[in-house]
């Protein structure tokens, strides 16, 4: 088995599965967060939710994928025909390729680069071109406005999700993701530095356009935001993209914070539970905050949002940066990097 | 082998997009043609083993500034027809432009030489047992402090020269002011009013008013008892 495993052959195949078996999983989890999402809202709303398809509704997210894989795909007369299509494609594709630097235990990661973090910051500065795109290619008003709403909040909103990973590399001292989470082996870093978890949480609602940032998609204002025009497959895979981004969040949201795939102490029973199950439980349970998020707070005005972004967790990132670098540089806490 | 064919991969797409950047009839396009030109050149870091620029290549240049480039192309009303109209007219400056820095580049590419370190620096980029990412930090902010600094600092004055320029305070516009209403106290805004039954309700200007200048009276004295 290494042998062929040493093979250009037996390597492709590998990393293919390797592939596979992180997507199938991310791809099923957005199905079930479709539904998560309607129970969580049901229950705070004192209502059933779905329960008519299968047991418990529990298979209403298939029947919602057959559903809109059945429709037909419009094509507005005055859109951009290639941009049109793309901008799904690439907002889908970007939710996903993500992935492959998350580390789901020790050792278990696609790819273990050093730059794994700057990577993740990367690709989710790329998910405005998606929305942008789309706004632009629909060759409409309500598309265009929810474009450039979007563009505008994710890019505020970029500045102190950079701060914040910065804070946390200052305490990590490597860009490695599986190193970030070994050096919250004794200490998750929500406990020092708390007041950055919830600057970079709510910047992860604003970044992944969702509830009470979801102004790009204001239904009340502008009919759906961005993706207006869409319809069947090009609207399932917004519809995959935004919420593959919501568990991605989740998932940096672990990683930077909540100590990624260790387990809460090492106490005999909680050791027994595998680390990719310890990561499974903490996504959730950031997702769950999510959908709570979502039934409990109104919308916020649009310069509010803006307001929030620039001139509160800027000025808030900024000097928490400052702080921690202080801290850590007179305690001698400092570490050494490399 | 790869990893050359790789390079002649992303190098011609590279030159195919930057061609198309200025190729392109459609603005819009030639920025995506820019983006796509500054994610090959991320590539080329990357088989360069130069990892932190590459993503710093993307994190900038595509995360930030090209979606500025988009954000201010997509809101310009641009007449496509009229772009071109002044195309042959300036044809021949454009053209003696291009001559003149084809002319330096040729210039410099005849005179260029190679230090005697470079040989050395370019087997080994970065101190043996240190990844790239420490190496530059090293670099930047152990052996050239002040000089980083500098240049962090005209940055700063470019960009306290460009809110100068385009900051403008219109009167007349109505903005909140989170400070000022918090600020505000039952006591000033408030007055405890005792009624008659059928009396009507009298209101009394209130001496402090620096924002209900230019707003009209709350409420008319009314025949009937309060509202």
């Amino acid at each position: 088995m290494d042998g062929f495993l040493g093979t250009p052959l037996g390597h492709f195949l590998f990393v293919v599965a390797a592939i596979l078996s992180i997507t199938v999983p991310v791809l099923l989890g957005v199905a079930y967060l479709t539904y998560a999402e309607r129970k969580v809202l049901a229950s705070i709303q004192l209502r059933q939710g779905p329960n008519v398809v299968g047991p418990f509704g529990l298979l209403q997210p298939i029947a919602d994928a057959v559903k809109l894989l059945m429709k037909e795909t419009v094509i507005p007369s005055g859109a951009n025909r290639g941009l049109f299509l793309f901008a799904p494609m690439l907002t889908f594709s970007l939710a996903l390729i993500a992935w492959a630097v998350i580390p789901f235990g020790p050792g278990l990661v696609l790819a273990d680069i050093n730059v794994g973090i700057l990577y993740l910051f990367a690709i989710s500065s790329l998910g405005v071109y998606g929305i942008i795109i789309a706004g632009w290619a629909s060759n409409s008003k309500y598309a265009f406005l929810g474009a450039l709403r979007s563009a505008a909040q994710m890019v505020s909103y970029e500045v102190s999700i950079g701060f914040v990973i910065i804070t946390v590399l200052l305490c990590v001292g490597s860009l490695n993701l599986s190193r970030v989470v070994e050096a919250q082996a004794n200490l998750w870093f929500i406990v020092p530095l708390f007041p950055m978890f919830v600057v970079f949480f709510i910047s992860a609602l604003a970044e992944t356009n969702r509830a009470p940032f979801d102004l790009p998609e204001g239904e009340s204002e502008i009919v759906a935001g961005f993706f207006v025009e869409y319809s069947s497959m090009a609207f399932a895979m917004f519809f995959l993209g935004e919420y593959a981004n919501m568990i991605l969040m989740s998932a940096m949201t672990t990683i930077l914070f909540l100590g990624g795939w260790l387990p809460p102490a090492e106490i005999a029973p909680l050791t027994w539970i595998p680390g990719p199950v310890w990561f499974g439980l903490k996504i959730a349970f950031c997702l769950f905050i999510f959908l709570w998020v979502r039934a409990t707070f109104p919308r916020y005005r649009y310069d509010q949002l803006m307001r929030l972004g620039w001139k509160v967790f800027l000025p808030v990132s900024l000097v928490w940066v400052v702080l921690t670098a202080g801290t850590l540089k007179v305690m001698g806490w400092l570490p050494t990097g490399a | 082998m790869i990893v050359t064919l790789a390079f002649y991969a992303f190098a011609a797409v590279l030159i195919a997009a930057a061609a198309m950047v200025v190729l392109a009839r459609n603005p819009v396009h030639a920025v995506l043609f820019l983006i796509l030109a500054f994610f090959n050149a991320a590539a080329l870091f990357l088989l360069a083993g130069a990892e932190f620029l590459a993503m710093i290549l993307v994190i900038v240049y595509v995360g930030a500034v090209a979606v500025l480039f988009l954000f201010v192309v997509m809101m310009l009303d641009v007449n496509f027809t009229e772009l071109r109209e002044g195309f042959v007219r300036y044809l021949p400056i454009g053209a003696v432009v291009g001559i003149v820095l084809a002319a330096e580049l040729l210039f410099i590419a005849s005179v260029w030489s190679l230090s005697a370190e470079a040989p050395r620096l370019l087997a080994e980029p970065t101190p043996p047992g240190l990844d790239n990412t420490t190496a530059l930090g090293r670099v930047l902010y152990t052996d050239y402090f002040y000089l980083f600094q500098a240049s962090g600092v005209i940055l700063l004055i470019a960009m306290i020269g460009a809110i100068v320029l385009t900051l403008r305070d219109r009167p007349g516009v109505k903005r909140q002011d989170v400070g000022a209403q918090t600020a505000r106290r039952p006591q000033e805004t408030l007055a405890m009013v005792k009624m008659r039954p059928g009396s009507g309700m009298i209101v009394i200007p209130k001496p402090e008013t620096v924002r209900g200048t230019e707003r009209e009276p709350l409420s008319e004295p009314t025949g009937h008892g309060g509202h």
